[in-house]
């Protein structure tokens, strides 16, 4: 086998590539920055005829989402993208997507959301959409992003799982990023990705109703039906990143884990900014200090018993948060790993710091001043429920 | 139409029931009867979207369907966009010769929703459906007003009707504004074919179901459709008064293929609305039905002899427009 060819691409492009490389039948989505790069060049892809599919250019991403239900339901390959305030007004119909078990590839530019408008990046958009019963992933850069569109069709269509899945990735900072990839061949593709074989779809030879009405005698068993399906979903996502790896040579796992030897102090972080964290462990690292970063790549379903043994041994946890809870407990995910952690019999300090809103960048030597900072903060003994980093005043 | 044409047709009439009893509709609900024919028009080989409201929600507590075709409902105002992407699945599984057999024979993709799911709440994702050109049948029916959750006014209740939220009183006369005009709005984005329809004339729905499901492209159905429930009518008037509607001229019944208008019934003197819309002595309608006013509609009770009057310009406003507009395109 001839060596891969390593190219430079920007990664919205190298998205839509592989989902020109999975052979998408339907594609219906909107435009909204920083997500149009994808969505132009699959437009485009369509119109040359390297892709046979049906392109729907819909009038909002409410239309968006629910042409892809309709599509999804007859049985029909489907991708979307989005961001921000699009998927803000998409988010009605994912919980509808999802509990209908509609393996539905979204991809996520994340952006921030208004007022003030903003079109740059923060993880806003996709904690809107926390609760909405999709598999949710955030990718660092664009290899990953490119990868994982190619897993996340095999996984939202298995048949163990049938969910939809939001692949989030960093707007600008990540999407419009040209970087070097290696992208697989058509053939190794179709090899790694079997064709979409629903066991239901609407089709008058063999009528199926979707979405009936839920009274209160089914309506709880729907919802639980909707969450073991999830959780279940965990053992095919490790499967599938599994294979990717042993077939392709790229490993994948939920939670990742850098430079964590003996680490007294671990930084959580997501998305693209860990590339910048990386930089920063390492700088104390060089320095004799004992830290580390874990970077949560799948969010939902929420790798609870990974994060417990990757963080249960730590003295101190930061949690950098790209989202502002307002008005709540901390950064959604700081809260979320704080949950994850309270019943151990011995938990780490919890440091939750809310930062990198709207674009704003927060460099490596922040980062490395964030860890040591935190460090202080967790001896101290008196510990915030979270802190906004970066505000001028 | 001739006598003997209605018996042909009736004869003619499909025995399949494609829309089953067991439903929860009320009585003399004439959506419900809308359904049935619909499905007696298109046959088996069709995919219903339907939006929520109330022939979702009466056909559908689960485990109990009647529907004997594929059917989905995800939400209230995207229906059209949902149907617009099972057209373009089924099309480009079609083409890529997945799933769907392509037998030559068409799938009729119907969209459902009531007058506020369509008029309102689901007009953009219904037009941006249209536009784009996708091959299906929306069907709004049109019970002028929410009845799903108690009669509250859409823009497709008609003037001087009392709703829940826009009910009449010493200070409000009820709906002070006109109906929106939804067959016009449809046919304004240049579709094959856009039809006005009425529970009460049977085989010209069935008729103009057909036609929908001929026509290449988007096609609409704007169907009166009286609720008893939010009208305050009596369960057996149903019909009795949709029929009034068009004979008054409220709800003329046409048709605009490929821009082209023609009446379907062509009516040469209108009924008064009094007839339809009149102040009765209600009292007698709610406790003595031999009182003569039975078909009397309890959302226009409050109705002074000057709002009929206006309710009466306004249908001879409409209907002669819409003759104008009969005469000039058929000119073409």
């Amino acid at each position: 086998m001839t060596e891969p060819k390593r190219i430079a691409m920007e990664v919205s492009i190298a998205i839509s590539e592989a989902v020109r490389q999975c052979d998408a039948d339907v594609i219906s989505a909107y435009p909204i920055t920083p997500q149009t790069h994808v969505v132009e060049h699959l437009a485009e892809i369509a119109a040359q005829g390297h892709l046979d599919c049906e392109f729907i250019s819909v009038e909002s991403e409410h239309s968006a989402l629910s042409a892809c239900i309709g599509s999804s339901a007859v049985g029909a390959r489907t991708f979307t993208a989005t961001a921000s305030q699009g998927l803000a007004l998409m988010v009605e119909i994912m919980y509808i997507a999802s509990a209908l078990r509609m393996p539905i590839v979204m991809a996520v530019a994340n952006r921030a959301l208004s007022a003030p408008i903003n079109i740059w990046c923060d993880h806003s958009d996709a904690m809107l959409a926390r609760d909405t019963g999709w598999i949710q992933y955030f990718v660092e850069n664009g290899q990953e992003a490119y990868d994982m569109t190619l897993c996340s069709f095999r996984i939202a269509e298995d048949n163990r799982v049938m969910l939809p899945i939001t692949l989030n990735f960093d707007g600008f900072t990540v999407s419009h990023v040209v970087e070097s990839l290696v992208m697989l061949t058509d053939e190794q593709v179709r090899e790694f990705l079997p064709p979409f074989a629903p066991l239901y779809r609407l089709d008058p030879k063999n009528p199926v109703s979707m979405g009936p009405v839920g009274i209160p005698e089914i309506y709880t068993e729907a919802r639980k039906a909707h969450d073991e399906a999830i959780l279940a979903s965990r053992a095919v996502i490790d499967e599938v990143w599994a294979d990717f790896g042993k077939r392709f040579g790229r490993h994948y796992q939920a939670v990742e884990h850098y430079r964590t030897e003996g680490a007294q102090t671990l930084l959580v972080g997501m998305g693209g900014l860990t590339e910048s964290m990386r930089g920063a462990v390492d700088s104390l690292r060089d320095k004799g200090k004992k830290v580390g970063l874990i970077r949560l790549r799948l969010f939902r379903p929420f790798p609870h018993e990974d994060l417990r043994k990757a963080l249960g041994d730590a003295g101190t946890v930061i949690v950098f948060d790209r989202c502002l809870s307002t008005g709540g407990p901390g950064g959604p995910v700081a809260s979320e790993i704080r949950s994850a952690l309270y019943n151990l019999p011995k938990r780490p300090a919890i440091v939750s710091f809310i930062g990198a809103l709207g674009g704003r960048d927060v460099r490596t030597s922040q980062f490395a001043e964030l860890i040591e900072r935190s460090e202080a903060i967790a001896a101290s003994g008196s510990i915030p429920d979270y802190e906004m980093v970066g505000v001028r005043e | 139409m001739s006598t003997n044409f209605n018996i042909f047709a009736a004869r003619l009439l499909s025995q399949d029931e494609l829309f089953t009893q067991g439903h929860r509709a009320c009585q003399g609900c004439s959506p419900a009867l809308a359904m049935r024919l619909i499905g007696k028009a298109l046959g088996f080989n069709m995919i219903v979207a339907n939006a929520t409201g109330c022939m979702e929600i009466i056909c559908s507590p689960y485990p109990f369907m009647a529907w004997a075709v594929p059917w989905i409902h995800v939400a209230f105002e995207n229906t059209a966009a949902v149907a617009s992407g099972i057209e373009a699945g089924i099309k480009a599984l079609r083409r890529k010769k997945r799933h769907y057999i392509d037998t030559g024979e068409k799938i009729a993709i119907v969209g459902i929703g009531g007058d506020g799911g369509t008029m309102d709440i689901g007009i953009q994702a219904l037009s941006g459906a249209l536009e784009r050109g996708h091959d299906f049948i929306y069907v709004c029916y049109d019970n002028e007003a929410y009845m799903n959750t108690g009669n509250q006014r859409s823009s497709g209740t008609p003037f001087g009707a009392s709703t829940t939220t826009g009910p009449a009183g010493t200070h409000s006369i009820g709906q002070t504004t006109q109906k929106k005009d939804f067959a016009e709005i449809c046919a304004a984005h240049n579709i094959p074919y856009v039809a006005t329809a009425n529970v009460a004339y049977p085989f010209d729905l069935i008729e103009k179901m057909r036609k929908a499901k001929e026509a290449k492209g988007p096609a609409v159905i704007h169907l009166f459709a009286p609720c008893p429930t939010g009208w305050g009518c009596t369960a057996s008037s149903s019909i009795k008064l949709a029929r009034l509607a068009t004979e008054t001229g409220l709800f003329p019944l046409y048709e605009v293929v490929n821009g082209k208008y023609a009446l379907s019934l062509d009516i040469e003197k209108l009924r008064p609305v009094e007839e339809y819309a009149a102040i009765r002595n209600v009292r007698d309608y709610l406790y003595d039905e031999t009182a003569g006013c039975k078909d009397a509609q309890g959302r226009y009770r409050h109705l002074s002899p000057d709002l009929v009057a206006r309710i009466q310009e306004q249908a001879h406003a409409r209907y002669e427009r819409l003759k104008a507009k009969v005469r000039m395109t058929q000119e073409w």
